[in-house]
């Protein structure tokens, strides 16, 4: 007998295993701090998203392939498990440690196989034992995964956040709006930052705009390459475009880096370039009789 | 059905208002026309008093190099001829897409609107704003 005819028989064995003692080992697992910590209200909760587990390893070595993370049959419980790592990486646990605890779960299997061909261990219970071994690995790997796949998503989406909450176009006074860049700037953000810009010169007629650079911790050549880039897009739409918030240190860098900001137009601070923008159009700004007893 | 392509391509108007004339871009601008447009301009600005030439190019979505090398050579012409050259109403994404390709269109003057254009026009030319008082 070929060893692979060995394993596919053992594998079925486990399955018929599994079947078998889907109750009592549902009630076991069911204890373990992997479902008791996600599943607190009631314990035939916990039982019953154990069965599910159960079930899913079952079908999947009914079908053979012990080793396959993609197998289908763990497609139905992917999205509980996740569910459940999830839980133990709030509560403070690495993905190892929440792999360290489904790996707890095969030794009350493995107990339950044991217990059941009480006597001599014979070749047979060897292979079958093997098998649980190797499914239980397999499903130690699915719930990393999982694991994993939700932080992924969370970083993605984050980003995302990221993306449009810092990017904010304000309108400053009539014709004049500004953009407060605040943490680095990558392509991508200067892309976002150039479209809401535009967007905004049209939609308020602006014909002033002002980039504030007060937030942004270092500048390097790239990132002057982008600010040139939506000083000139804005040019193009009819808005002049004032860059402020340059401070001393990254004066300094601009200049010994030898980029030549020369064509941008450059403020001191925001107060400074609304004033440049106003004087621009004519607008006075005046402190009234009146403001004068306010204090 | 597909959108009925003209037999010849039509010629860019090119209109007179006052001393300024006012081309306004439509959709693609194909080189003959593109030719074309730039004699007719040349022609009208040296055979008028022309003093002021408006460029609309809000009817433009999609923009090539072809595109910002034809307006910087208009611009270029017009300004041998003493006159001034106003771009007016560029679309966001256009004036992206001009950037991404390094057109920046240095020296030209660009505004939001025709009617800013106009007040451009109208504003640096001395001999108007003493007619207009």
């Amino acid at each position: 007998m070929s060893e692979q005819v060995t394993a596919e028989v053992a594998a079925r064995e486990l399955g018929a295993f599994l079947e078998r003692c889907r109750e009592q080992i549902a009630q076991r697992w069911a204890d373990a701090p992997l479902f008791r910590t996600v599943f607190t209200v009631s314990r035939d909760e916990a039982v019953e998203a154990c069965k599910a587990v159960v079930d899913a390893l079952c079908e999947v070595a009914s079908s053979g392939r012990l080793e396959d993370v993609a197998a289908p049959g763990f497609d139905s419980v992917r999205e509980q498990l996740g569910r459940m790592a999830a839980s133990r990486a709030g509560s403070g646990f690495g993905p190892a440690q929440i792999a360290d605890e489904a790996a707890g779960l095969r030794v009350a299997a493995s107990e339950l196989l044991r217990h059941e061909s009480s006597g001599p261990v014979g070749r047979e219970a060897h292979e079958v034992l093997l098998a649980l071994t190797v499914l239980m690995g397999t499903l130690r790997l699915v719930i990393m995964q999982t694991s994993l796949n939700a932080g992924e998503e969370l970083i993605a989406r984050q980003r995302l956040q990221l993306l449009e909450v810092a990017t904010p176009v304000i309108s400053l006074w009539e014709g004049v709006v500004a953009v407060p860049l605040i943490g680095t700037l990558d392509s991508a953000r200067s892309q976002v930052v150039m479209e809401a810009l535009l967007h905004a010169i049209v939609e308020q007629r602006a014909r002033y705009a002002i980039l504030d650079i007060t937030g942004v911790p270092t500048v390097d050549s790239l990132v002057a390459q982008h600010l040139m880039k939506t000083v000139a897009a804005a040019r193009l739409m009819g808005a002049d475009c004032i860059v402020s918030g340059i401070r001393p240190a990254i004066a300094q860098t601009i200049v010994h880096l030898g980029i030549d900001l020369s064509p941008v137009l450059t403020r001191g601070s925001l107060a400074d370039a609304l004033a440049y923008a106003l004087a621009q159009q004519g607008v006075e700004v005046s402190r009234t009789v009146a403001g004068a007893n306010s204090r | 059905m597909t959108s009925p392509l003209p037999a010849y391509e039509a010629p860019v108007p090119v209109l007179a208002l006052g001393d300024v004339l006012l081309i306004s871009l439509q959709g693609e601008l194909h080189d003959g026309t593109a030719e074309q447009l730039q004699q007719d301009i040349s022609r009208r600005v040296a055979g008028s008093a022309a003093t002021g030439v408006v460029i609309d190019v809000s009817g433009v979505e999609i923009v090539d190099s072809f595109l910002g090398r034809i307006i910087a050579e208009i611009a270029a012409a017009v300004r041998l001829l003493a006159a001034r050259t106003v771009l007016c109403g560029m679309r966001p994404a256009v004036a992206i897409t001009l950037v991404e390709l390094g057109l920046t269109l240095p020296g030209l003057v660009t505004t939001l609107d025709v009617d800013r254009a106009f007040d451009v026009l109208r504003r640096s030319d001395p001999g108007r704003a003493e007619e207009g008082t």
